[in-house]
């Protein structure tokens, strides 16, 4: 019966973490180009006071209510950034630093503030996700995947980050070419008569929905580590954005799988008992693969 | 309660806490004015993620060798030791990769701190039954804080404080103009690499109070919010300073008054809401301050222009450049212009025909781009060149019916 272990507890876990790894990579790899990487950054903080206020408002931890606040927040945080950069004429990290610290502190103090002590919300939930516990409880094996009864208690994550990673797709696909045109060169996409200011705030925005569906499922961590280390890595292989964007989904996919399965099995292969955060492995395999690429990728010196 | 507490009389811990969040903020708003004026602030953040591991690591260690894993000054030399390696990480990436340093962060934050939360794991299997409470240094936490923490947090404030002003001209020069800097024997790499030695420095000693993830905030605000108040470097050292010193104390007096009020989230906002009122009301760079600012110059406009309209002759029918013409007393109720307005339109007119002298001439031609249309030729002009000019256009003459 392992196919039936597997199916119910690391295929769930396992296409969550993949699909939210592809999610976060894709819209990363504009990021890492446009030198806007950090902004994965702060969204990924600010996502905590977003679902705080969120719960306040609403008084119970749904799903719905929970991605609008953490999408209103990353909202709110990019526009803050915009404003203090632009009224206060201060540089861009050091308007982020301002925005995002503050509004995560006021998130903890929110937290501390209002009496969550029946519901699972907590900071450390927020920073590590629960990959682990997104388990499917009906499945019986290979075939549960053709039953539609048990098809239907799948985790809703697992739902929800297919849906985000539907969108990202088509986000890309569809502005292929103004996005990579005004990525490169931004006062020519200008002269062609690319929209490019509206066209960078919508791939943030596509980026703080992939950061806010995938947080859900695996925490910040993993994020801001897919938002970066993937593009990064696929940045030292490769001089053509097409490719990049295949070693990038590449990357994410190897750290997703190659995390979990480590951060699940290989503490019992070196003859502990408990397996470790799987958020925090697949993370550190995404800098694993980011080393490799810097020291020996064809690409990896500018040229 | 809040006096009490402002007054240090909430009790023993409560003032060691207020005493040594203080020291605290005043070192890390002056520390970090250098990696803000060298618009490398949010290195600060990949120094502070990267505490993580180390703190982990050190408490393994120290638990194998068969001591007590909570020592402090051992958990913040481990957490020191991963910083420095979180450091080099960005400048090695930065320096031989073509990545960009935004993602050179952005990776060795993500990946310390992964690999933090992944070690954390291990200690919450390994020692199950022995809390190990490593958590809090995410967070911070000021519960029970003794008073040899508050001393290492004095000491450690002081010292860098001291070696942040010791370094202070190498570190402002290589902000301002590091081209200059290299040429003028001060070596930039060396010099950046000081300036994030203290940061990391500030980092770790900030560790126990406010946490990791809320240091950035110590370092990055107060001296931004320093910089509306002064253009001068070391004016903008000193009064991040004060304020990075005052967030820390009021924002743990304020904590020490309720139970649900932790400390680190309370410093952090009250540093913002500094921010938020300098970058309002700060006089020259201040947002209400450019807001009256523009006002000043838009009734300057209308004023100039509908003086001389009114001098051709032509009618004004602009509401606001008749109100502004009246208030000055230029233009009658009726609409006709005053002796003391035909008076000003004719300084503006003969300004304007100086102002196309200066053009044409061949020597004073350079000093005509400083007019932005509204210059006062007499600030730029000197009384000899006034007068040279005058003599070529001319004095005022009859107008000829």
């Amino acid at each position: 019966m392992i196919g039936a272990e597997f199916m119910a507890l690391s295929l769930p876990p396992l296409l969550i973490g993949t699909f939210a790894a592809i999610a976060c990579a894709l819209p990363g790899n504009f990021l890492v180009l446009r030198r806007q990487a950090l902004i994965g950054d702060a969204i990924s903080h600010v996502v905590l006071p977003g679902i705080v206020v969120a719960f306040l408002v609403t008084g119970r931890i749904g799903t719905w209510p929970m991605m609008l606040g953490a999408a209103g927040a990353a909202l709110i945080a990019v526009g803050l950034i915009e404003l203090i950069r632009r009224l206060g004429r201060v540089d861009a990290g050091a308007a982020m630093g301002v925005t995002f610290t503050a509004m995560f502190a006021g998130g903890v103090l929110l937290l501390e503030q209002s009496d969550t002590s029946s519901v699972h919300l907590d900071v450390q939930h927020a920073l590590y996700g629960n990959l682990e516990s997104l388990i499917w409880l009906e499945a019986a094996g290979w075939e549960s995947l053709l039953d539609p009864v048990a098809l239907a208690s799948l985790p809703p994550e697992l739902t929800r980050i297919t849906v985000t990673l539907v969108a990202v797709v088509a986000f890309i696909r569809l502005l292929w070419r103004p996005l990579k045109i005004s990525t490169f060169d931004e006062g020519f996409a200008r002269a062609q008569g690319v929209p490019a200011t509206i066209l960078g705030l919508a791939l943030v925005v596509t980026a703080a929905s992939a950061a806010v569906a995938a947080f859900d499922a695996v925490g910040s961590i993993i994020v801001i580590a897919m938002f970066i280390c993937p593009p990064a890595a696929a940045r030292l292989m490769t001089e053509r954005l097409e490719a990049q964007i295949w070693w990038s989904v590449a990357f994410a996919c190897l750290s997703a799988v190659l995390g979990y399965v480590l951060a699940g099995y290989g503490p019992l292969w070196l003859g502990g008992q408990n397996s470790v955060s799987a958020a925090g492995m697949i993370a550190t395999v995404s800098g694993m693969i980011l080393a490799a690429t810097a020291l020996f990728a064809p690409h990896r010196k500018a040229s | 309660m809040l006096r009490d507490a402002l007054l240090l009389q909430m009790g023993y811990n409560a003032t060691l806490v207020a005493l040594g969040a203080a020291s605290l903020g005043v070192a890390a708003g002056a520390t970090g004015t250098f990696l803000f004026l060298r618009k490398r602030s949010l290195v600060s953040d990949a120094i502070s993620h990267a505490t993580l591991p180390g703190i982990g690591l050190a408490f393994l260690v120290m638990v194998a060798l068969g001591g007590d894993g909570r020592w402090l000054p051992g958990l913040l030399a481990g957490s020191a030791l991963s910083a420095l390696a979180g450091l080099l990480c960005v400048t090695w990436l930065t320096r031989h990769t073509r990545l960009a340093e935004d993602a050179a962060i952005g990776a060795v934050l993500s990946v310390f701190f992964g690999a933090g939360i992944v070690i954390l794991t291990v200690i919450q299997t390994l020692s199950s039954g022995r809390q190990a409470g490593l958590e809090t240094f995410l967070l911070g936490s000021t519960a029970g804080m003794l008073f040899s923490d508050a001393l290492t947090l004095a000491i450690g404030g002081t010292l860098v404080l001291a070696l942040a002003l010791l370094l202070r001209r190498p570190m402002i020069q290589v902000a301002f103009d590091p081209g200059y800097a290299e040429t003028a024997g001060t070596s930039v790499s060396r010099t950046d690499f000081l300036t994030m030695a203290l940061v990391m420095a500030i980092t770790v000693v900030g560790l126990k109070i406010v946490g990791l993830i809320m240091i950035v905030a110590l370092l990055i605000i107060p001296a931004v919010t320093a910089r509306f108040w002064t253009n001068r470097a070391e004016y903008v050292v000193a009064l991040a300073g004060l304020f990075g010193g005052l967030a820390g104390y009021l924002g743990a007096a304020i904590s020490a008054t309720a139970p649900a009020l932790p400390t680190g989230p309370i410093i952090v906002l009250i540093g913002f809401a500094l921010f938020v009122v300098s970058l309002l009301v700060a006089p020259g760079r201040g947002v209400l301050a450019a807001a009256l600012r523009y006002r000043r110059f838009q009734r300057r406009v209308h004023l100039r222009q509908g003086l001389i309209s009114l001098a051709q002759g032509q009618p004004v029918y602009e509401r606001l450049t008749r109100r502004l013409l009246r208030r000055e007393g230029f233009l009658r109720a009726d609409n006709v212009i005053t002796d003391a307005g035909r008076a000003r339109a004719a300084k503006i007119l003969r300004d304007e025909t100086r102002w196309q002298a200066v053009r044409r001439s061949d020597s004073l031609a350079p000093l005509a781009m400083q007019d932005n249309g509204m210059t006062d030729i007499a600030s730029v002009l000197t009384a000899d060149q006034l007068a040279e000019i005058d003599r070529r256009i001319g004095g005022p003459k009859g107008v000829t019916p």
